[in-house]
């Protein structure tokens, strides 16, 4: 006998899991990392955003352990720096799809009938879109043809806030479709009539009762959808479209590096190698967490 | 007793209850869809402090029937009852303060606690929804409940899946208690259990239903069960009842002969494993297109021609007004 | 099925009309309109001019007015003129498409060579060094950001080893050597990208086929696990993964644009990148669209494909 939530079973077969616990190890190694870029900048004694047009594109030196690029700055600062906004955009991003599609998810499959309907049709229709012609379209528009406040334009955050929507405007689908299923399942437990039966509302059913049920499947979905936010992520500050300099993104790092692979090879195979690096550990960790918390496995 | 002395007594009364579902088939050209005719007509009385039991076989509608009357579903037609107030038509707001004296046991034990809710947390939900009272009165309560059906207060802290199945069904029977509730529906409460577990929990139900004075639905499959349990039995076959009397009344003579096949079917010497059917041939007729006349024609060995015609109805059987049967030849079987 | 069909294309359509009137909005919240760039081009023109202008051109018309002129104008076959080639819509479209379906039917029809036999020897023997390794090649062409990698490919060809050009087409007249020495390295880019997930789906659908009764039928008659798992397995197997297959070709024709651009290959892709970066409203509306059509024909197509190769699917069959 134990009184151990099904979510500590399920931990405790993740940590069977040998390449998914690395991968754990090394997102978390870099998280760390990235969150503790200033005290690198300090302990190297270089500023992250210094221009230093005499020491352009230097190769690997004491004081800059992985070279400069082509304004000079610090290329392993600016890969932390850049770290902190792509894995963060991708975290927040992720997340932000997955509240949508989680509520659409379960707003369909717990009502039915003509919401439900409506719902699917549109998740159907939104998957059936060139995602990315349309979110170059998006990340295109001109912020003040929609009559947003000049202050809200031209401050620095502007960029990111406009990527986590434009992911999470397309990104949800996954999610709602996965949800939707589960709770078809889910509603038709006897403990939803249940709940029914002691006066709890169609809220409190959702989200009380429906909701803890499907948390192991919407954080693998997340999980998963971790890394393909961040490869959009890169790939839209990369065409320039996305995270704007000077502030960095492995993606926006490689913008300028597709002019200079003749003479600085190396500048574009970093941000590069890091994003691969991360995507891979994040899907990695997903795979992972899916076979913990695969029902067939439970007992 | 009289019906006129049992009247203002009764705390759940039915006429003419019916149920339809919207419903579809596989044809030969796609989808259809149709009706299912779950519950048909039924008139069911409820003594405050009785125990009736459903007694039928899987499909003949008496789950459904079970929860139209624990305010589960809306019936079609008909009208219902509770404590003399009738509860047709009502929204789902206006049925939520009827809810705390109306309340279920359900079949599985596995599917009916949710897997991710402490039990602390299942047994005190009820009394969150009703109650305005503090976490530790109601976990207070909640260990009190637990003591009531034989578990102890630190099992509040685990979950569902710590437990055995008959330990599950004593949490289910805790959170029907928890708001006090005057009616219980129990379907097929220890169905799903083993064996050797079922007469505990039945023994616990007994129990509690003195301590309590509750008024219980009991639905079962199995005549052996009921038998243990119930004062009178109401009998359904196809939606409708053929037959209901007092417990001992329909053991020792039964009018209708689904019932006397039922009965029949109860082994003496171990009442544990009596099944329903094995002096029934075939499978019952389907729901979606019920027979003509009697619904139980097409397997009754005494079925003469009026039996294919009209639809016999519940009335009182020579055995007197308690002991009701819908049936043609009641005059004869009896 | 017909009726079923049916309801499928209806409804693609439905999605088509929804998605030329979003694109249309969307394409009008691009920074400038024409006759700013008008105004670029000719500093004489005062503002009246261009208030003139923009009534000849009906630009100061409400938005859902300027986009029934446009639809009525585009269904009588007027597309418009490319402000960036100067030169018809459709005569810009048709060579990018031509460029496009070459290079993307032989990275898709390499992927697929590569992918279906990777998946099922994966499947074959689930949990040997074989399978990992194919898993962890998968996982790395999943992950694999493809930008970077066409930059990687260009590093390693065209810069250190000077095999390759780093990127354009083969000029007229050239030799199909020629022209295959231009395509190398986009279609290699492409296909490794896909391979992944291809060999991906293969694997868990002939694993799941491998469970079936029948396969153990066959193994209990005495097959080889050869023939079980080539014969008996991947012919089924093949059903998912056909459907993926159809679903992904419909993608192509947009999910190359960044292969494209960077190789500078004159294709769908780049042109849609380029049409939409310059402000070519006319050229970008119709491209976008065209994109969007191909996308939805290639689901259709998916669910043609599910539906003719698995018997069991009952359609019409409501969501609930």
């Amino acid at each position: 006998m134990n009184s151990n939530s099904p979510f500590v079973l399920a931990m405790r077969r993740f940590r069977r899991h040998k390449l998914a616990m690395a991968s754990g190890v090394l997102l978390l190694a870099m998280i760390g990392t990235v969150v503790c870029a200033p005290l690198f900048e300090m302990l190297l004694g270089v500023d992250a955003n210094q221009v230093d047009l005499f020491n352009q594109k230097a190769p690997p030196s004491a004081e800059h352990p992985l070279g400069t690029d082509e304004l000079g700055r610090d290329v392993l600062l600016r890969s932390m720096y850049g770290g902190r906004v792509s894995l963060f955009t991708g975290l927040v991003a992720a997340l932000a799809a997955g509240t949508i599609g989680t509520i659409i998810g379960l707003l369909a499959g717990y009502f039915g009938g003509r919401l439900d309907a409506i719902l699917m049709r549109t998740t159907d229709s939104v998957i059936a879109l060139p995602l990315l012609p349309l979110l170059i379209v998006l990340a295109a528009i001109d912020l003040s043809k929609l009559g947003l406040p000049r202050d809200l334009i031209e401050s620095s955050m502007i960029s990111f806030y406009r990527i986590i929507i434009i992911v999470a405007l397309v990104g949800w689908t996954t999610v709602a479709r996965l949800v939707r299923g589960a709770t078809l399942s889910l509603k038709e437990r006897e403990f939803v009539m249940a709940a029914e039966g002691v006066g709890a509302s169609h809220f409190h059913i959702m989200f009380r009762h429906i909701f803890p049920n499907l948390i192991s499947p919407i954080i693998v979905a997340v999980t998963l959808s971790v890394g393909n936010v961040i490869l959009l992520e890169s790939v839209l500050s990369f065409l320039g479209l996305g995270i704007q300099p000077p502030v960095p993104s492995w993606g926006n790092m490689l913008t300028n590096a597709q002019e200079l692979v003749w003479d600085a090879p190396m500048l574009a195979v970093y941000p590069g190698l890091l994003i691969f690096i991360t995507v891979i550990a994040v899907n990695f960790l997903g795979d992972g967490l899916q076979d913990a918390f695969d029902p067939k496995a439970e007992s | 007793m009289t019906g006129a002395v049992r009247e203002p007594d009764l705390l759940v009364s039915a006429v003419g209850l019916s149920k339809t579902f919207d419903t579809k088939v596989a044809t030969a050209s796609g989808w259809q869809r149709t009706k299912l005719q779950a519950v048909s007509q039924v008139n069911l009385d409820i003594g405050r402090g009785e125990t009736l039991a459903l007694v039928g076989e899987s499909g003949c509608g008496k789950t459904t029937l079970g929860r139209l009357l624990a305010l589960f579903y809306p019936p079609t037609a008909g009208e219902l009852m509770l404590d003399g107030r009738s509860v047709v038509g009502l929204k789902r707001k206006q049925l939520r303060p009827l809810r705390r004296h109306v309340q279920m046991i359900f079949q599985d034990p596995m599917s009916s606690l949710n897997p991710r809710h402490t039990v602390e947390t299942i047994l005190t939900e009820p009394m969150k929804i009703f109650g305005r009272e503090t976490a530790a009165t109601n976990r207070a309560k909640a260990g009190e409940l637990l003591a009531a059906v034989g578990l102890h207060s630190e099992d509040l802290r685990k979950y569902p899946h710590a437990f055995s199945g008959g330990q599950r069904q004593r949490i289910t029977i805790a959170r029907a208690l928890a708001l006090n509730p005057a009616f219980i529906v129990a379907d097929e409460p220890v169905s799903a259990l083993d064996v050797s577990v079922q007469s505990q929990i039945l023994n616990l139900l007994k129990d509690l239903r003195d301590e309590f004075q509750l008024t219980y639905l009991f639905i079962s499959h199995d005549m052996a069960v009921v038998h243990h349990l119930a004062e009178r039995i109401a009998v359904m076959y196809l939606g409708r009842i053929v037959e209901t009397a007092s417990r001992d009344a329909l053991f020792s003579r039964a009018v209708h002969p689904y019932t006397r096949a039922l009965v029949s079917a109860v082994p003496r010497v171990t009442p544990r494993k009596g099944k329903i059917g094995r002096l029934l041939q075939g499978d019952p007729p389907s729901p979606i297109e019920p027979p003509s006349g009697c619904p139980f024609h097409p397997r009754c060995a005494h079925a003469r021609a009026i039996c294919r015609e009209a639809t016999p109805v519940l009335e009182a059987s020579p055995h007197g007004p308690e002991h009701q049967v819908a049936c043609h030849l009641k005059g004869e079987l009896a | 099925m017909r009726r079923f069909l049916l309801i499928r294309g209806l409804q693609s359509l439905l999605v088509l009309a929804i998605m030329s009137f979003v694109i249309y909005a969307l394409i009008g919240l691009m920074p400038g309109d024409p006759i700013d760039l008008m105004i670029s081009a000719d500093p004489r023109m005062t503002a009246a001019d261009a208030a003139r202008l923009r009534a000849l051109y009906g630009l100061d018309l409400p938005l859902t007015e300027r986009y029934w002129n446009w639809l009525t104008a585009a269904l009588s076959g007027d597309l418009g003129y490319s402000r960036l080639f100067g030169k018809p819509v459709l005569q810009t479209l048709l060579p990018a498409l031509k460029n496009s379906l070459v290079l993307l039917g032989t990275a898709f029809l390499l992927a697929v060579t590569i992918a279906i036999p990777l998946g099922t020897l994966a499947a074959a023997r689930p949990r040997s060094a074989v399978d990992y390794g194919i898993n962890l090649f998968a996982f790395a062409g999943i992950s694999i950001p493809s930008f970077w990698l066409a930059l990687m490919l260009i590093i390693v060809f065209a810069v250190l080893l000077g095999w390759l050009p780093a990127g354009g087409i083969a000029p007229p007249g050239a030799g199909l050597l020629e022209h295959l020495r231009y395509m190398l390295l986009p279609a290699l880019t492409l296909t490794i990208v896909s391979v992944g997930s291809y060999s991906r789906y293969t694997r868990s659908s002939m694993m799941e086929v491998l469970r079936q009764d029948y396969i153990r039928t066959a193994r209990a008659k005495g097959a080889s696990q050869g023939r079980v798992v080539w014969k008996h397995g991947l012919r089924n197997a093949m059903i998912p993964v056909v459907t993926i297959l159809a679903l992904d070709f419909g993608f192509l024709f947009s999910g190359a644009l960044i292969t494209e651009t960077i190789f500078s290959w004159p294709g769908m892709g780049k042109l849609i990148f380029d049409a939409v970066m310059g402000n070519d409203f006319n050229l970008a509306l119709v491209a976008l669209l065209f994109a969007t059509g191909v996308t939805l024909a290639g689901n259709l197509l998916a669910d043609i494909c599910y539906a003719w190769l698995d018997p069991r699917i009952v359609i019409g069959g409501d969501t609930s």
